[in-house]
């Protein structure tokens, strides 16, 4: 699967994106997750604070318990900040 | 309609573009959203907004959508600029078109909260310190919640 690492979450990760193949049993984004956090520093500080880590599935907002697989594109990104202030 | 683009807007243009020969129009609403030069104690030089591209239209669509189906809109409109913006420069424009002037204003409302909230761009600003990513403020979530607890 692909993962994303936009905003100050690519910063954190020291990578904007990679290719993974997490072990079976890793099939939701919170499994994925607590996976990810071992595989790095970067990651380990990218996800550290899950309060203001936002997390899409296929381009759609995915709450921890969303299924993933083979295939999907898990973006990681902080709270947005779009528009005027 | 929703454009994201990197490329200015021209307000007059866009508003007479978006009422062009409707007059079921009562009440057009219209927001414009600027760079400011200053955050907190820092001068800030410009800022660039980054986005997912992927996702951002899709999430824009949903929103526009969504204030369509609550408000009986004839038109709407929003525009929101990515890359690199000096202060002063326009980010972000929202017009709503309705018969009557609470549904465009409402609308109006509704759209720029729900963006701040939902739709994937982030600010980095410029300051004499260095880059910096502007954090979300809470303030945002709670106007955007206003209208969940309204149904």
């Amino acid at each position: 699967m692909r993962i994303l690492y936009l905003a100050s979450l690519r910063t954190k990760a020291g990578t904007a994106s990679e290719e993974v193949n997490p072990p079976p049993g890793i099939d939701t984004v919170g499994a994925l997750i607590d996976w990810l956090r071992t595989q790095g520093p970067g990651h380990a500080a990218a996800l550290a604070d899950l309060a203001v880590v936002r997390v899409a599935v296929n381009q759609d907002y995915a709450k921890p318990d969303a299924t993933v697989c083979a295939g999907d594109e898990i973006a990681f990104f902080p709270p947005v900040t779009g528009g005027a202030r | 309609m929703i454009r994201v683009q990197e490329e200015d807007f021209d307000v007059g243009k866009e508003l007479a573009d978006l009422r062009a020969g409707n007059t079921a129009i009562g009440g057009i609403a219209l927001f414009v959203g600027t760079v400011r030069g200053e955050g907190g104690e820092a001068t800030i030089g410009a800022m660039t907004l980054e986005h997912y591209p992927a996702m951002t239209e899709r999430e824009l669509e949903r929103i526009e959508a969504e204030a369509n189906e609550r408000w009986p809109l004839e038109a709407s409109l929003v525009i929101h600029r990515i890359g690199r913006l000096e202060p002063g420069a326009q980010i972000v424009l929202v017009i709503t078109a309705s018969a009557h002037r609470q549904a465009a204003f409402e609308a109006c409302e509704f759209l720029m909260d729900w963006l701040k909230t939902k739709a994937p761009f982030w600010k980095r600003e410029e300051t004499p310190d260095g880059e910096r990513w502007v954090e979300a403020r809470a303030s945002d979530d709670e106007a955007a919640a206003r209208w969940s607890q309204e149904d």
